[in-house]
C-alpha cells in the first residue's frame, strides 16, 4: 500500500471511529452499563484465576506473582486485539450473511479499515483495566530487578503478543468468508486462545502444547516473555533465543491473515438469487 | 392448551435443527473450553494429591466437560428474541394469541433445549472421553434423577431470562441488564469455577443464588455427590426457584399488560 493510500485510510478511520464515539457517549447510562460489564466479565475471570491458583502452593512451579504475569501478558494484548480488531467478528453475520459486504467492497477504501471503523465500540476499552492492574501488580510482587531493558522486553511483548491475536482474528474472520455459520467455531482461535494462554503452557500435555507451540504460536503470546523476564522455572528448557521470538512470529502470522483475507475476500459470493 | 403447547415445543426443537454447521461450530468451542478446563482442574488435582476440596481429578474433569454441554441446555448465555418483540411492538399480536405468553415462550424454550441436550450437551461430554477418564451416575436410578434436575435447571435457566427480557417493557435498551445476567450465570452458576472450589463464605454466597441450579447443582448430581435427603434437599431447592422465578416473571407480565400502549391505530 502506498504511504498517500495509507493515510487516507488512516483519515478515514479516525474520521469514522470519532463518530462512533460521539454516539455512543449520546447514551451515557447505556454506557457506562455496558463498560462495567465488560471491566466485570474480565474481573471474574481473574478472581477465578486467582482462586484455583491459590488452592496448590505453586502452579507449575511457578508461584503467584509469576502466575498473574503471565496472566496479564496473555490477557492484556488480547484485550486491545479486542478493542481495535475483534469488529471483525462482525463481518460473518453482519455482513457476509446479509450481503451487505456487497457495499463495503463497492467504496474505495479498504474493506477491512471500514469494519475496523465501523463496529467499533469504545465500550470495550473496560476490558483493558483488570489485565493492566494485574500486570502493575505482578511486576511489584515479582522477585526480580527491574531495569530499563526489561522494560521494553515488556511493552515488546505486549506489542508482539497484541499483533498475534490481531492476526487470529482476522484469521478467524477469513474463515466465514468460506463458512459463514462457522462462526461460533472460530471463537476457539481467540477466546480459547486466550483462555489457554492463561495458564503456564509445560501444564498441559504434549499434544495441547504442540498446538499452542506451532500450529497456532501462541505460547510467544505470554508463556515465553514470561519465562524469561521472570526467570522462573523453565522445565520445556526454551533456548534463550526464544525471548527474541514474538514480533517475528507475530509478522509471520500477520502474513498468513493477509493471505488468507485477501483469497477470502476474491472467495466472498453475495446473497441471492 | 397442553396440546397446543406441545406442538410449540415441537416446531422449536425442528427449527434448531436447521442450522446444523453452526450447531457443529458451538459443540466444537465447548469442548476446546471443556478440553483447557479439564487439564487445568485435573492438574490441580493431582498437584494436590489427587483431591482438591473432597473433588476427585475424575470428578473435575467431568465437571469441565458437563458444565459446557449445560449451556446451551438452560440458556446460559441469554435469549433475545422477546426483547426484540417488546420493542418493535410486535409483543401485542403475542399477547392476543389465546395461550398465555409466559407458558408459550416456555413450551419455546423446552423445544430448543431438548435439541441442545443432543446438538450441545451430549457430544463435549463423548468427546472428552477420549482423553479423560469421565464419572458416570451409578445406580441406574441415578440418571433418572438427573434427568429430573436438568430439566429443572432448564426451567429455572428460562424463568430468569423471561423476567430480565420482559424489562424491556419499562426500559428501552435491555442489552445491558441481560449482559449483567449472564455475567452472574457465568461466575455463580459454576461455570468458570466449580462453585464448590470458591474460598467457603464465597462458596456459600453462590449456593444462595438461583444461578447455582442451573449449572453446579446439576452436575453435583450427575456426580452423584447427593444421597437420601441431601438429594431430595437439592432438587427441591432448583424446584423452589423455578416456582419463584416462574412467578416473579407472571407478576412482571401481568403488570407490564396493564401498561401497554402500542403505537399506531
Amino acid at each position: 500500500m502506498r504511504l498517500e493510500t495509507a493515510r487516507a485510510e488512516l483519515r478515514l478511520y479516525r474520521h469514522i471511529v470519532g463518530a462512533r464515539i460521539r454516539s455512543d457517549w449520546q447514551y451515557r447510562t447505556s454506557f457506562f452499563t455496558y463498560l462495567s460489564a465488560q471491566v466485570i466479565f474480565i474481573a471474574f475471570e481473574l478472581v477465578a484465576l486467582i482462586i484455583l491458583i491459590s488452592l496448590v502452593p505453586k502452579f507449575g512451579g511457578w508461584d503467584r506473582a509469576e502466575i498473574i504475569f503471565l496472566y496479564a501478558l496473555a490477557t492484556l494484548p488480547f484485550s486491545l486485539g479486542d478493542v481495535f480488531i475483534s469488529e471483525v467478528e462482525r463481518l460473518a453475520n453482519t455482513y457476509v450473511r446479509t450481503g451487505d459486504f456487497d457495499s463495503v467492497l463497492l467504496r474505495p477504501s479498504s474493506a477491512l479499515v471500514q469494519i475496523l471503523a465501523l463496529e467499533f465500540e469504545l465500550r470495550r476499552i473496560g476490558k483493558l483495566l483488570p489485565p493492566a492492574a494485574a500486570l502493575g501488580w505482578a511486576a511489584i510482587n515479582l522477585d526480580i530487578t527491574w531495569s530499563a531493558g526489561k522494560a521494553g522486553m515488556v511493552v515488546l511483548a505486549l506489542l508482539g503478543g497484541t499483533l498475534i491475536y490481531s492476526a487470529l482474528w482476522v484469521i478467524a474472520g477469513s474463515i466465514t468468508f468460506w463458512m459463514v455459520d462457522f462462526r461460533e467455531g472460530t471463537n476457539a482461535l481467540t477466546y480459547g486462545s486466550q483462555f489457554a494462554n492463561q495458564y503456564p503452557l509445560h501444564v498441559y500435555p504434549g499434544w495441547i502444547r504442540a498446538i499452542m507451540g506451532w500450529a497456532l504460536p501462541l505460547a510467544f503470546v505470554a508463556y515465553v516473555p514470561t519465562v524469561f523476564l521472570a526467570e522462573t522455572a523453565n522445565p520445556l528448557g526454551l533456548p534463550a533465543w526464544f525471548a527474541v521470538a514474538p514480533p517475528v512470529v507475530a509478522l509471520v502470522l500477520i502474513a498468513v491473515a493477509v493471505v488468507m483475507w485477501r483469497t477470502g475476500i476474491r472467495h466472498y459470493q453475495s446473497t441471492g438469487s | 392448551m397442553v396440546r397446543l403447547l406441545w406442538e410449540v415445543g415441537k416446531r422449536s426443537f425442528r427449527r434448531a435443527t436447521t442450522y446444523r454447521l453452526a450447531t457443529a461450530s458451538g459443540a466444537f468451542i465447548n469442548t476446546v473450553f471443556g478440553y483447557i478446563r479439564a487439564t487445568i482442574l485435573v492438574y490441580v488435582a493431582t498437584v494436590s494429591g489427587g483431591e482438591v476440596r473432597g473433588l476427585s481429578a475424575q470428578e473435575l474433569a467431568t465437571f469441565a466437560f458437563m458444565s459446557q454441554g449445560f449451556i446451551m441446555i438452560v440458556g446460559a448465555f441469554g435469549s433475545f428474541e422477546l426483547p426484540t418483540r417488546i420493542r418493535s411492538g410486535d409483543i401485542e399480536v403475542d399477547l392476543y394469541r389465546p395461550a398465555d405468553l409466559q407458558l408459550w415462550e416456555l413450551a419455546n424454550w423446552l423445544g430448543r433445549s431438548a435439541f441442545q441436550v443432543l446438538a450441545r450437551g451430549i457430544p463435549p461430554v463423548v468427546l472428552g472421553m477420549l482423553a479423560f477418564d469421565l464419572r458416570w451416575p451409578d445406580p441406574t436410578w441415578h440418571w433418572a434423577v438427573f434427568g429430573l434436575a436438568a430439566v429443572a435447571a432448564t426451567v429455572v435457566g428460562f424463568a430468569l431470562r423471561f423476567c430480565s427480557n420482559l424489562l424491556a417493557f419499562w426500559l428501552i435498551d435491555t442489552r445491558g441488564v441481560d449482559q449483567m445476567v449472564t455475567l452472574a450465570v457465568s461466575f455463580f452458576a459454576g461455570l468458570i469455577l466449580p462453585i464448590s472450589l470458591f474460598p467457603p463464605w464465597l462458596e456459600a454466597l453462590a449456593r444462595a443464588l438461583p444461578f447455582a441450579s442451573m449449572i453446579q447443582l446439576p452436575v453435583e448430581i450427575f456426580l452423584g455427590l447427593y444421597t437420601g435427603w441431601g438429594l431430595v434437599w437439592v432438587i427441591g431447592q432448583q424446584l423452589l426457584w423455578a416456582i419463584a422465578l416462574l412467578l416473579l416473571g407472571r407478576m412482571m407480565l401481568a403488570s407490564a399488560t396493564r401498561r401497554l400502549v402500542v403505537q399506531g391505530g
